[in-house]
């Protein structure tokens, strides 16, 4: 479980360019849920990233994972095993030179016993399609390939709890797809708990609950009929998922339509009963 | 014929264990004034392909020609002297927007950022400075509030802007932009997109725009190339390619979101055109048919 409380962030504090990135957020993750964290860019979404293994510790207010405060230094490994972030930019997250020491590189830090850390590797580089670069460089990757690559590398970790910050990003929509699908299997099968920070609203859709962040603080949280708020959405500088934009235009041409329209199969019900 | 690719091949780390083909005869020809979307899987050679355009990526074997310049590959050893060409006039002509652009920031101050590629083609004084302003403007960003500023303290959007604009006071010819909406907000990808377009009709005529989203290639691009496992499986028109769901499957290329829904409201007994690219298009086309049922 994940709690945050009352967290304030500020970059560069004291100086000229001081910028407060949170200003007082609160919310919890419950084990085994699918969060999506939306918002535009700049909104704190990042920030929160870093807040949730302790790569970043909050000014003001805490984070508790577990119950353990992230301030607590002793606890540190402990949470580090139990979340487990893919950030942004791949190129920050390659450690090793040949691609199955990089995915070994967590699971080895846990202290598995190495035949375990060998079934992990492959099935993580299966899972996210990369089996067969499995001998190779991960320098002479493609962007998406190291992506895919990012996400490998903590799926070996079997984390409780996965956090993605814009991780597929840099996928093909079919590759995304694929890690998506493996994601949502190990949420629903496995119980993982997963917070993902995306900029497709089509993907936030999906989650259990979405919270919108819109400059610093939660601007609003729902299950995916938070799009029916569109102050709200278009404010926080997000655009309706594309079946929510066409109903939209469809009933200001005079054609009625249930206002829960927002996944593409719901429109298409609507339309042709 | 300003862009001719022909028999294009690239290996890396050639001889090495970690030897791997990265584009296999590749051939294509791009014209004046269109807007090309280029698609295909990560690692499918998107990258390795287009950094040829200007050089960064030495061409082993194949010929580029780009307007008056020449690149024929010697085998991944230096070209011969009689087939170099001015690389600095060739990196002028093509503009060349890498992925996540807002990495490669580095001045201490926004105008010094987008003047560096300028002075590095030998354009110094008042042509130098009137080129920075007008790219920073075409950006979309006001001169006088960002000129003095470091580049880092600004947004994630405004930093692409930033470097976009270094790559525009070089007044290329030729813009090839990687993937230039990853990563940001949908209000952001939106404003890139028009950008991209408002360049286009003022500055850079012709545009090569690699990208995984599919929405935006049908929506702003006139040819599409599709990149698989090193090769250039074909070029089409978006209407064309995204009205075949069964090459698309095949391809593993993803529907554009409307033409998936038009494609899916047409088997469900909607007579609707199953090849929209817009979403004005799936409106009227949803109000036609949904009139003629009535």
């Amino acid at each position: 479980m994940i709690e945050v409380k009352n967290v304030k962030y500020i970059y560069n504090e004291g100086a000229d360019d001081e910028k407060q990135a949170l200003g007082g957020v609160s919310f919890s993750v419950a084990d085994g849920e699918f969060v999506a964290l939306v918002g535009h860019n700049g909104s704190g979404k990042s920030t929160l990233a870093k807040l949730f293994n302790g790569l970043a510790l909050p000014k003001e207010g805490e984070v508790l994972i577990n119950g353990m405060s992230t301030a607590d230094k002793k606890k540190l490994f402990d949470i580090r095993k139990t979340v487990g972030v893919v950030f942004q930019n791949p190129d920050n997250q390659m450690v090793a030179s040949i691609i199955e020491d990089d995915v070994a590189f967590g699971p080895e830090n846990i202290g598995l016993p190495s035949a375990e850390i060998n079934e992990r590797v492959q099935w993580a580089l299966e899972a996210v399609g990369m089996e067969e670069h499995r001998k190779g460089t991960p320098f002479r990757l493609s962007g998406g390939q190291k992506q895919r690559l990012a996400i490998a590398g903590v799926l070996a970790i079997k984390p409780q709890i996965m956090v993605l910050d814009e991780s597929t990003a840099m996928l093909d929509p079919v590759g995304r797809d694929e890690v998506m699908k493996v994601i949502m299997r190990l949420n629903r099968e496995e119980k993982m708990t997963v917070v993902m920070i995306t900029h497709f609203m089509e993907e936030a859709a999906l989650a259990d609950r979405i919270i919108v962040l819109n400059g610093g603080l939660v601007a609003g949280e729902g299950k995916k009929e938070i799009f029916r708020n569109r102050e709200l959405i278009e404010s926080a500088g997000l655009e309706l998922p594309l079946a929510a934009r066409i109903a939209d235009a469809l009933r200001s041409r005079g054609l009625s339509l249930d206002e829960n329209v927002t996944l593409p199969e719901e429109l298409v019900n609507a339309l042709c009963r | 014929m300003p862009i001719k690719i022909t028999d294009l091949n690239y290996v890396y780390s050639k001889g090495t264990p970690f030897q791997k083909i990265a584009l296999s005869h590749v051939n294509l020809e791009i014209a004046d004034g269109e807007f090309w979307g280029i698609i295909g899987h990560t690692g499918s050679g998107k990258s390795t392909l287009f950094s040829h355009l200007n050089a960064l990526t030495r061409i082993q074997s194949g010929k580029i020609e780009i307007d008056e310049f020449t690149l024929i590959g010697n085998g991944g050893k230096k070209p011969k002297r009689k087939h170099r060409p001015d690389y600095k006039a060739l990196r002028a002509r093509v503009g060349m927007v890498f992925q996540y652009p807002e990495y490669q920031l580095f001045a201490e101050t926004v105008a010094d950022d987008v003047a560096f590629g300028a002075k590095n083609i030998g354009i110094k004084g008042e042509e130098l400075n009137s080129r920075v302003k007008s790219a920073i403007e075409m950006v979309g960003l006001c001169y006088d509030d960002v000129h003095a500023r470091s580049p880092f303290d600004l947004s994630g959007g405004q930093k692409r802007r930033v470097a976009l604009a270094g790559v525009l006071a070089m007044h290329p010819k030729i813009l090839v932009l990687d993937e230039p909406t990853a990563g940001l907000d949908p209000r952001g990808k939106r404003e890139i997109l028009d950008l991209i377009t408002k360049i286009k009709e003022t500055l850079c005529p012709t545009v090569i725009m690699i990208s995984h989203n599919m929405n935006e290639v049908a929506e702003y691009c006139d040819k599409i190339a599709v990149m698989a496992g090193g090769e250039l499986k074909l070029v089409s028109t978006p209407a064309e390619l995204f009205s075949q769901t069964e090459l698309l499957q095949s391809l593993h290329i993803e529907m554009p979101g409307v033409t998936a829904l038009s494609c899916e409201l047409n088997a469900r007994g909607l007579n609707v055109s199953r090849s929209v690219l817009t979403e004005e298009q799936l409106v009227e086309e949803i109000l036609r048919a949904k009139g003629a049922g009535i």
